[in-house]
């Protein structure tokens, strides 16, 4: 009876020590993500959340490499026509979906045409825009879907036809609105293709499990064909939204990566986990928009002039974020591709900010405002405790010119709303660049687009407009020489600036915590770290 | 009883349909939508959005295809979380949350009760005020706090349970939420039983029991008792739902998928599939609980009677 029992116990240990061993032979990446992924569809993703992964279990044309620069992925080589407007693309032999049905370019041509079909609804459509007939199709002008400028010559090669030459089109192709989706699977289950059991992928990860609120789970993908080098077996990405949280549970072991952290505990991490904290310039803008309509205060450059530059960046990002966020002057974000060397930088920025708050003074009193007849204005922000922070800094900073700040927090589906509908006076916005080139952020300031009689103003919530700012945006849409591009695009952004066209605050940074048991990460303005290109040591 | 018992089960229907009907029209009332984020979306694809989901009908059409989808058992889509039906979101967090709140309410009752009993008999000496202490840092303290100071104590200090997510059948994940989650009912349940025992150790009933010579013990489980339950269990029922709806905190925390989460971002994100969807779930879950509490009510108390 003993006897046995010890045997039974042995054989028990044995078996553990077993099930130990091939577990410590499976590197496991414990990812915190943030909130749930809304989808984990190419085609409906809108963020950061779904992009992680995604971009793990699905491959583009491109893809990015470890500092998310734009590198050769299902592709492996490709030509473009003289005058930039024509791409042919050549697809790797043996890529295959994990089903095991070869990537064709009807893959990619199905994709697109699904990305631009009005049904599908995509949010993210019109980043692909560029490609010929893309907006059409996508506002149901053409209702033919082979009109789209994307046809495939064979299985092997994919020509893609653009409106104009685009510089930043091979960059917007490692984005996940381009990515292929598996044409057999889409026609054969519609929208329940990416219901996990159904799922397949080409990327160098496969989804194998998805508890919404707390995780998703991926296993690498043999089949991929860079599989030999990818490092890590399995990855979780964490749902987490509370930050603090997340800090304590990396601190527990239990996360390997944070993708972000609260601001307030950067030094903590500094003093107790050095190296461990990365701040890094992120292609992004923090800033305040003024409403300019007709009849508005903030209609008078006078009174945006006054308030601008009054604004103290210097103490924003280091004293009330705490991050060390670095103060914009200007509406590119420093590190964007194809742009000027020199960035923009106003003269006023290096005044004293003694002599700027007197000049601001005259400028209120020019505009009929002054301590008699104070300038009461409304800071709408969403809710948040940073926007509240800096609301109240820049609100006593804009006090010594007789200007009342009534400050007014909404949610941030509210908060949208009323800066679409033009029903504020200052207002908190943030961009975050979907592709990194400086269109993408001076196009917020384009006038907007009369449709049926109204005006669609898009993201230009502060509704600036200049006629000879959107001429040069029009003219440096069809530059083909890179560099004479750069020129009329800073042309434009100084035009903008020159006139106050928006108040930008700080250029925003992304915060990850790094374990140093994983290497193989980079900072990048993009914030893009792909699992295959990291690894773990226990 | 039975038939007690059917007549509240059909007055719930009316009651169902105004609640439903009350949310379905007050959410479309707050400004904003569910595509409404950082960016501006073009209008063609916002055009397409809306269609795809019904958002462009006059809302007296959207409220009968709901209704009428509502009656066939569904509950439509999630227009955020692309990956999931409402239903599926609810049949995925709801176990989750069940089991996390029941177990924290069987803990928390058994605890409590306890307490409150040995907090009356031992009235103004020192367990009571042992007690009285340990109720008042569980009522006191916010539950996300307490959250957070248990997960950095015991997840990150002392290492003794995960500090948050959610292993499938780890009952070692659930300790730290169902700890966050039972503490502050167990505190109510406790001055609930303590209060009424206290009122009911000096009726003249018990001073008879005693004064006829019955032990102390006897006193209590035969006399005391029961009748001190009263009020405790009628705060069970609201104390279950609580539990049941109380969980957003605890799961934000931890990382863990129950339901909670869903009916505070859902009703931020206007994602109105979720927040109805939700809203129906707990009322059910309101209106049954109110139910089993009356009916325990009339089994413990003689002086209630239902024909």
């Amino acid at each position: 009876m003993k006897f046995t029992t010890a045997l039974k116990a042995v054989a028990t240990a044995g078996a553990m020590a077993l099930m130990m061993s091939t577990a410590a032979s499976a590197v496991t990446l414990q990812l915190h993500n943030g909130g749930d992924p809304g989808t984990l569809d190419p085609h409906k993703a809108s963020g950061d959340w779904e992009n992680r992964v995604i971009g793990d279990y699905i491959e583009g044309l491109l893809t990015e490499n470890p500092s998310a620069e734009a590198i050769p992925g299902q592709a492996e080589s490709w030509d473009i026509s003289e005058d930039g407007t024509v791409y042919t693309f050549h697809l790797r032999d043996g890529i295959q979906w994990s089903d095991g049905t070869p990537v064709t370019a009807g893959d990619f041509v199905f994709a697109f045409q699904r990305l631009f079909n009005p049904a599908t609804a995509a949010d993210y459509a019109y980043l692909q825009f560029p490609i010929k007939n893309a907006e059409q199709i996508n506002s149901g002008e053409i209702t033919d879907l082979n009109e789209l400028g994307v046809k495939a010559i064979d299985d092997k090669t994919l020509e893609i036809t653009l409106n104009a030459s685009t510089p930043f089109f091979l960059e917007a192709l490692t984005h996940y609105t381009a990515y292929p989706v598996p044409r057999h699977l889409v026609e054969e289950l519609g929208d329940d293709w990416t219901k996990v059991e159904n799922i397949v992928g080409n990327g160098p990860y496969l989804v194998k499990e998805w508890l919404p609120g707390s995780y998703v789970r991926s296993e690498k993908n043999p089949d991929y064909y860079d599989a030999e080098n990818v490092q890590i077996d399995e990855v979780y990405y964490h749902v987490l939204e509370d930050q603090a949280a997340a800090l304590n549970r990396y601190r527990a072991g239990e996360f390997d990566i944070l993708t972000d952290f609260p601001a307030d505990q950067y030094q903590w991490l500094q003093d107790n986990m050095p190296g461990q904290a990365h701040v890094t310039p992120f292609l992004g803008i923090y800033y305040y928009v003024m409403n300019q309509e007709e009849g508005q205060v903030l209609s008078d450059i006078r009174i945006r002039e006054a308030l601008s530059t009054t604004v103290v960046r210097d103490v924003i990002g280091p004293d009330i974020l705490g991050t060390g966020e670095l103060p914009a002057y200007g509406w590119v974000p420093p590190g964007t591709a194809n742009y000027v060397e020199n960035a923009y930088h106003p003269e006023w920025a290096d005044v004293p900010y003694e002599e700027r708050v007197e000049k601001a003074i005259g400028l209120m009193t020019e505009a009929g405002y002054g301590p008699d007849n104070p300038l009461t204005l409304q800071l709408r922000y969403n809710t948040n405790d940073n926007h509240q922070r800096i609301a109240v800094a820049i609100a006593a900073m804009w006090e010594p010119l007789g200007v009342k700040v009534e400050l007014f927090n909404a949610e941030t589906a509210v908060h949208y709303d009323a800066l679409r509908a033009g029903d504020f006076q200052v207002g908190r916005a943030g961009w975050l660049l979907d592709y990194n080139d400086p269109s993408n952020t001076l196009d917020l300031l384009k006038t907007g687009v009369s449709q049926d009689g109204t005006m669609n103003w898009g993201n230009n919530y502060g509704r600036y407009s200049n006629a000879e700012y959107d001429a040069l945006m029009t003219q440096a849409s069809t530059e083909l020489d890179l560099e004479a591009r750069g020129e009329l695009l800073a042309q434009a952004e100084k035009i903008a600036m020159d006139e106050f066209a928006a108040i930008p605050i700080y250029w925003y940074v992304s915060k990850d915590v790094v374990s140093p048991k994983i290497s193989g990460f980079e900072e990048n303005p993009k914030n893009i770290f792909r699992t295959r290109w990291l690894s773990k040591s226990e | 009883m039975l038939a007690y018992a059917f007549r509240r089960v059909l007055s719930a229907i009316p009651i169902a349909l105004i609640a439903v009907t009350a949310c379905f029209f007050i959410l479309r009332l707050a400004p904003g939508g569910p595509f409404d984020g950082e960016r501006a979306l073009p209008p063609t694809v916002l055009a397409n959005l809306r269609a795809h989901y019904n958002l462009d009908q006059p809302l007296i059409n959207q409220y009968f295809i709901y209704i009428w989808r509502l009656l066939h058992g569904d509950l439509g889509p999630s227009m955020v979380i692309d990956g999931f039906n409402v239903s599926q979101l609810i049949a995925i967090g709801f176990p989750f949350t069940l089991t996390m709140a029941l177990t924290a309410f069987v803990i928390a009752t058994a605890i409590g009760m306890l307490a409150g009993m040995v907090a009356a008999v031992y009235q103004n000496k020192w367990p009571d005020y042992v007690l009285v202490l340990a109720v008042m840092i569980g009522v006191l303290i916010p539950n996300f706090l307490m959250a957070a100071l248990l997960q950095l104590w015991f997840g990150v200090y002392l290492r003794w349970f995960p500090a948050g997510g959610w292993v499938n059948g780890s009952w070692w994940h659930l300790v730290l939420p169902v700890t966050v989650l039972a503490w502050p009912h167990a505190g109510r349940i406790s001055r609930l039983m303590r209060g009424s025992m206290i009122e009911v150790l000096g009726t003249n009933y018990v001073r008879t029991a005693r004064s006829k010579g019955l032990g102390e013990r006897l006193v209590l489980a035969r006399h005391a008792i029961k009748p001190a339950l009263l009020p405790v269990v009628s705060y069970l029922g609201p104390g279950l739902s609580y539990l049941l709806t109380g969980s957003l905190a605890v799961e934000q925390i931890f990382g863990l998928p129950g339901i909670g989460k869903y009916f505070v971002t859902a009703a931020l994100n206007r994602d109105y599939g979720v927040v109805l969807g939700t809203t129906i779930l707990y009322m059910f879950i309101i209106l049954a609980l109110n139910l089993i509490v009356d009916l325990v009510y009339a089994w413990l108390d003689p002086k209630v009677r239902y024909r």
